[in-house]
């Protein structure tokens, strides 16, 4: 009950912080050229946002927008919803929830592409070109000339996958109440599926893990990150004050366990017959 | 003027069609040239910009071509997967089960056509120039392209003249991406040659200036029409690339038809393409490409014949002809590109006293079918060498500004007899395309452009320097 209710309160301040974003989405192109100055640090490499104007008209604003705000003509067509840039809210990051995404994820994303969207894998491009877009996205939102990105969180190393952590992976999915909405067997049909909304209100479905890659990423590390950082403007919360490092970790090779690909976790599962979690509340069993 | 493309340009292959049944000369394929440069037409390659992969993706034309059709880098890795971007939305399963694969593109235009030496009854000298204006279409392309499920492309593009009669400029099937490797992609029908310099996505349109001339080159008197590397070819192929498409390889087998359907030509007689390049970061300049190509092949030049006329499907007698060459894309920065591609080109001798093609009509059946062994005396390999330069000033994805200059220059005549530049081409065109609106639904260009050519010894009655030019304004749109 606790950990739900400490979830709760965190998505009441991401709620909190979306609706003044929403309502200083409605900007002016005096405000874009006040932060047309905008960097990107990434590597060695220095991005500025007056030499993507180009490339974003190119391969961005038919979804994006010419003005950021995710309304670009397919914006009716598309499933995912093209991302509001002027909320400054991204769901791919390596930062605390709540916090500003750093540079190097916003690149990541451009050329990881997102899996499940309309979003493709931009890796075509140069460092340069993808440093630039980078300043030119961060310059829609207000919220990079007031506020820093966060701290990455750090990732320890990928302990060695074992029954033992596969089994505390599977009471850590119950405990937490990952069946809730990705189901019993990780097949996105938990009992607050068809219920989920982004924080916009518009409806979202949860991940699946039978069938494609996470948004944010497929390896294990990515899997890590994404339920200690959560997916911002979505119901998926960060896990990081709920779950400890190691216990993550487990959770992880749970979670492969339930992929239908050939992998070591998945093997163990099924020599253990590991059965899904029991969601039957305590006392009824 | 220009060289015969059979497939692909239809209005020019009918007439050459047409017109060869008449004349079976050398004259008469100048004369030819020179009509199809007047009658003009902006010669709109097959090109494939498709809005229907805008609609299946979302993504505006601008995402895969630096202007239509010219592929840019993204588009370019697109095409190289088999039209996938490689995730989930590739399969049809995953469309709209109303979406149809289908784009269709036609040019309406209005030109001014040029040609300074017609051979004319009344001229005093029998030659005279003649100057054409008036309003005229491009011919439609039907272009269907996608996927048929994961990894299963195809592609298939009847074409048509602007009078409505169609060819197949290209059908094939793609199985890519086999043993889950980006080196493993096998191509089976008529498909284009491989190459980033593609001569059915160029921007260019006119009559004079629509082709490259080295994708088509024949040298004068020359009896081989199957080493036109611009040519969609009836094969099987494999490609192969690095995941992020920086590295490209591929090699192709295909019959010596020059694309044409039946085996019309020799009993056993193939020829080879071959091409690679690599691309590499250079900073802020962008990503830079290189490469090279190389076509080897054998055609007939002999044929039985029954009442003297020759049997299709009965050549036998192969002769060996090769085209190797280099091509660059570089760019300079966001907004400035240029295109490099050379060509050095030889035929065998029997080619070049014209034996080979005598079956549509190249070279005369009676006199040059290759039935003693006996090569004509003084006959010598015809070997040329060429380039050309296009740039394109991308001044946003909505305007681009062009030109092209390409140079051909015989290095050794089939025959020591012929002035040394006989058949030497010069070709200029600039212009500029515009695009009003950029979507993911459909592509529109207003289209001007001017072009000027000349070869060398090839007016049809002094065999003086021929040249022609077209100015032409047109509205290009495919949806």
């Amino acid at each position: 009950m606790r950990s739900t209710l400490h979830i709760s309160v965190r998505r009441l301040g991401l709620l909190i912080l979306a609706f003044p974003l929403a309502a200083a989405a409605q900007q002016t192109h005096a405000d874009f050229a006040a932060r047309i100055g905008m960097e990107s640090h990434i590597g060695n490499v220095t991005g500025h946002a007056k030499n993507a104007q180009y490339d974003y008209r190119r391969y961005c604003a038919g979804c994006h927008g010419e003005r950021g705000d995710g309304m670009g003509e397919n914006f009716p067509w598309i499933d995912p919803k093209p991302r509001d840039f002027q909320l400054g809210i991204f769901k791919c990051r390596s930062t605390p929830t709540g916090t500003l995404p750093t540079d190097q994820d916003l690149s990541d994303t451009i050329a990881r592409g997102i899996d499940r969207s309309n979003m493709p894998s931009w890796n075509t491009f140069t460092l340069q070109q993808k440093a630039d877009l980078v300043a030119w996205v961060k310059h829609f939102s207000p919220r990079w000339a007031s506020e820093k990105p966060g701290t990455p969180i750090q990732i320890p190393p990928e302990p060695e996958v074992t029954a033992e952590r596969i089994k505390n992976g599977r009471e850590i999915f119950a405990k937490v109440q990952c069946w809730k909405c990705h189901g019993v067997t990780g097949e996105a049909n938990g009992p607050s599926a068809a219920t989920l909304q982004d924080d916009l209100g518009r409806p979202i479905a949860p991940f699946n893990f039978s069938e494609g890659s996470p948004k944010c990423g497929s390896s294990d590390a990515d899997l890590y990150r994404i339920f200690m950082t959560g997916l911002d403007g979505t119901p998926m919360p960060s896990f990081a004050d709920n779950i400890k490092p190691d216990e993550a970790w487990d959770l992880v090779f749970y979670l492969k366990s339930l992929e239908p690909k050939k992998s070591k976790e998945r093997e163990i599962a099924t020599k253990l017959q590991l059965k899904p979690v029991d969601t039957t509340p305590a006392g009824q069993q | 003027m220009q060289n015969h493309r059979t497939g692909q340009s239809p209005l020019k292959s009918t007439l050459l069609a047409q017109l060869n049944a008449k004349f079976r000369l050398r004259e008469s394929r100048i004369l030819i040239a020179i009509l199809l440069s007047m009658l003009g037409m902006g010669t709109t390659p097959s090109a494939h910009a498709l809005p229907a992969f805008a609609r299946k993706y979302g993504l505006r034309c601008s995402a895969c071509h630096e202007s239509w059709p010219m592929l840019n880098y993204f588009g370019q890795k697109f095409k190289d997967n088999g039209y996938q971007l490689m995730n989930d939305r590739d399969a049809p399963i995953w469309q709209n089960a109303s979406y149809w694969p289908i784009t269709l593109r036609m040019t309406p235009f209005w030109s001014r056509e040029s040609v300074n030496k017609v051979a004319v009854d009344s001229a005093p000298t029998g030659e005279q120039k003649i100057t054409t204006t008036g309003f005229n279409l491009g011919g439609l392309d039907i272009l269907t392209m996608g996927t048929l499920e994961k990894n299963f492309s195809f592609q298939l593009v009847p074409s048509s003249e602007e009078t409505g009669e169609f060819h197949f400029e290209a059908v094939n099937v793609r199985f890519d991406n086999l043993f889950h490797s980006p080196w493993l992609n096998v191509k089976v029908g008529k498909f284009e040659l491989d190459s980033f310099i593609s001569e059915k996505r160029t921007l260019t349109l006119s009559g004079s200036g629509g082709d490259y001339q080295l994708f088509h080159f024949i040298p004068v008197g020359d009896g081989n029409i199957f080493g036109q590397v611009g040519d969609n070819q009836l094969g099987v192929e494999w490609m192969g690339h690095s995941d992020n498409d920086r590295t490209r390889l591929s090699a192709a087998v295909f019959s010596s038809t020059d694309g044409n359907v039946d085996l019309p030509y020799g009993q056993n007689s193939y020829s080879a393409f071959f091409a690679g390049s690599q691309a590499f970061s250079a900073g802020k300049l962008g990503v830079q490409r290189i490469g090279g190509y190389a076509m080897y092949g054998v055609a007939p030049t002999t044929y039985l014949t029954s009442g003297g006329v020759p049997i299709p499907g009965s050549g036998i007698g192969n002769k060996t002809f090769s085209r190797v060459g280099f091509e660059g894309l570089f760019y300079l920065g966001q907004h400035l590109d240029f295109q490099v591609f050379t060509q050095h080109g030889s035929d065998s001798a029997w080619f070049g006293a014209c034996y080979g093609d005598i079956i549509t009509g190249t070279c005369d059946p009676a006199s040059q079918n290759n039935t003693t062994g006996v090569l004509p005396a003084g006959a010598r390999n015809p070997t040329w060498n060429g380039a050309f330069v296009e740039t394109h000033y991308v001044y946003s994805p909505q305007l681009t500004i062009f030109q092209r200059s390409e140079w051909i220059r015989m290095s050794e005549q089939a025959f020591a007899t012929n002035p040394s530049n006989l058949g030497d081409i010069d070709n200029y065109v600039v212009g500029y395309r515009y695009n009003p609106f950029m979507t993911s639904r459909a592509g529109f260009a207003f289209h001007n452009e001017y072009s000027w050519i000349r070869q060398r010894g090839t007016s049809p009655v002094t065999a003086t320097d021929l040249s022609s030019n077209s100015l032409m304004l047109g509205f290009d749109f495919d949806f």
